[in-house]
């Protein structure tokens, strides 16, 4: 079930210049929450922004009642988010769209950029199950990766920048270990790295889902803008989405 | 209103003293209980929002603009934000009629509240086949004949922006639908008065307005259109002035009721409608900011009324 609430900030941190973290606690329990699915957070006292942005769910406690959000200063919303401070107040509607399958035993997890920020809590589910997955984190460099640590008790980190200033130097689909034979592949970032990648496990017969993550309005699947093309149609990123089955996308793995 | 509320309300009125507030309005024969109803194209089938809301304090919902054939609509990017608005140009992607009644209808037919199907059509005949289809469908006591959408090549705002052709199509119709008949009407015309009056001469039992103002947006680091249409239908707080000016106009024009609607977000909003005229009003693109935005409105007006010592909403519509 999908809920509309307000959520007191408890802790704020800076990653960075271009990255922020915001944990936030609700007074009762949270809903069940898969990994994958994001938020809708409310914009306030920004003149240029009306529409609520959608935001990846980083991290959560159930025990505390904390979920966490990792946000990359892109544009007016998230500058007027990256405002806020501990104590303040942000409404959300959440969780939604529908997560990762947490298939597989030897699970490679592919993050670049603010696209790292759904593979935290997802390296967790799959320990969870008792599953440790490799995750390869990528960036331009080293400050553009902004949560290691956080990632290193829950699987084997990996890490690749473009000026090799952290891990192996070059692009994600370059790492030497990109291409050990693991039996299931999730990847969120930039929409190129994410197409080689699939492009890959397809060619490997590797089961492979991507996290997309479309321009939204609503986020629950009413306005239908934030479409992508399937084999089945149009369908809505924020609700049959945000993580498909790549073999699903019509034309996603062309190089265009 | 359901039986909890009436409780609430009932046990409000004995310690307060309050007055007992009729919020009830009619389009045409049907009665609505609040004159509060959700825009086509905003609120999917109302499922998507039956987590959030009690669907059944809405006075109506108009549900998707629905077409003869499943439709794609436009592709991506079909949305840009501007100040205070949106374009949006989605262009009609719907199941198509056959599997709304087969598939849809069955689902929403028992949601205690009026629904009304958005009919929408490239041609006389389709508007006339989805029209005919869904008057069979007991639960759905009307339709909203959209000749006013801005995304879609063929037909849609075509029909809307001439009075000869609204009133042609909205001619075929009546023929073969016999319930009430709201016509929705594009305001990007030189006058929307003409184009009203023409729809009630040819039968239309209601007219709905407006639809959304064509647009457009440069993302000027790209050098190119936001929308992969290059023009939209521009939605929002923004659009309020000129859709209250427009409903005021054809409510002073027209005999028929006129059901108002561009860029309300809150019960001010929704009165400012109803005092230029409007019988009920529809709230669209602030379904995306507040998915209980809705039943927020129905309780402001319920407020309102109470605060002015107002004990039936009819007697502020169209004092304007």
């Amino acid at each position: 079930m999908k809920h509309i609430t307000d959520f007191t900030i408890v802790c704020r941190e800076q990653l960075g210049k271009h990255y922020f973290a915001l944990t936030l606690r609700h007074p009762d329990l949270l809903p069940p929450i898969a990994a994958g699915q994001f938020v809708e957070v409310e914009v306030r006292n920004c003149r240029e922004v009306m529409l609520r942005r959608p935001i990846s769910i980083h991290d959560v406690d159930s025990s505390a009642n904390t979920l966490t959000l990792l946000v990359q200063i892109v544009g007016n919303g998230t500058r007027q988010l990256a405002t806020l401070n501990e104590g303040d107040t942000l409404n959300l509607i959440y969780p939604l769209g529908h997560g990762f399958s947490l298939l597989g035993n030897n699970p490679l997890l592919v993050g670049g950029g603010a696209g790292i920020a759904p593979l935290l809590y997802l390296a967790k589910c799959y320990n969870d199950r008792g599953v440790r997955p490799t995750i390869l984190l990528g960036g331009r460099t080293k400050e553009l990766i902004p949560v290691r640590e956080a990632f290193e008790p829950y699987g084997k980190v990996l890490y690749s920048t473009e000026d090799g200033s952290l891990g192996e130097k070059g692009l994600v689909t370059q790492h030497s270990l990109f291409f050990a034979p693991y039996d299931h592949i999730c990847t969120c970032g930039p929409t190129p790295m994410m197409k080689a990648v699939g492009r890959y496990a397809v060619e490997k017969g590797i089961p492979c889902e991507v996290s997309l993550e479309n321009m939204m309005a609503c986020g629950i699947g009413a306005c239908l803008c934030c479409v992508t093309d399937t084999v089945d149609g149009h369908k809505c990123v924020c609700k049959e989405g945000p993580v498909f089955d790549v073999t699903k996308l019509a034309d996603f793995l062309e190089n265009k | 209103m359901n039986r909890a509320h009436t409780k609430k309300v009932t046990l409000l009125v004995l310690i307060f003293n309050l007055t007992v507030v009729n919020l009830s309005t009619k389009i045409h024969n049907i009665t609505l209980k609040n004159p509060v109803m959700t825009a086509s194209g905003t609120f999917g089938y109302g499922e998507e929002f039956a987590d959030f809301i009690d669907l059944s304090r809405l006075g109506g919902i108009i549900v998707k603009g629905t077409t003869g054939e499943r439709r794609q609509g436009n592709p991506y990017p079909r949305m840009a934000e501007t100040p205070s608005g949106m374009l949006n140009a989605v262009g009609l992607q719907n199941v198509g009629v056959e599997t709304f009644c087969r598939e849809v209808y069955p689902r929403i037919k028992d949601i205690d509240t009026k629904i009304f199907v958005n009919v929408s059509g490239s041609s006389i005949e389709e508007y006339c086949h989805v029209a005919e289809m869904i008057d069979e469908l007991d639960n759905i006591p009307g339709i909203e004949l959209n000749i006013s959408c801005p995304n879609v090549k063929k037909g849609g705002m075509g029909f809307g922006t001439n009075p000869d052709m609204a009133a042609q199509v909205v001619r075929a119709v009546r023929q073969v639908y016999h319930k009430t008949l709201i016509v929705k009407l594009t305001p990007n015309v030189t006058s929307v008065v003409d184009i009203a009056k023409a729809v009630e001469q040819a039968g239309a039992d209601s007219v709905s307005l407006i639809n959304t103002l064509l647009g457009m947006a440069i993302d000027v680091e790209r050098q190119r259109p936001y929308l992969s249409t290059i023009t939209g239908g521009l939605s929002g707080p923004c659009v309020k002035p000129v859709a209250v000016r427009m409903v005021w106009q054809v409510a002073h024009a027209v005999q028929i009721p006129v059901v108002g609607l561009g860029g309300i977000s809150t019960a001010a909003d929704a009165l400012e409608f109803l005092m230029a005229g409007a019988k009920a009003i529809e709230v669209g693109t602030a379904n995306f900011l507040d998915p209980t935005v809705t039943v927020k409105i129905v309780e402001g007006l319920e407020d309102y009324c109470q605060r002015h010592h107002i004990d039936d909403i009819n007697d502020i519509i169209g004092i304007i």
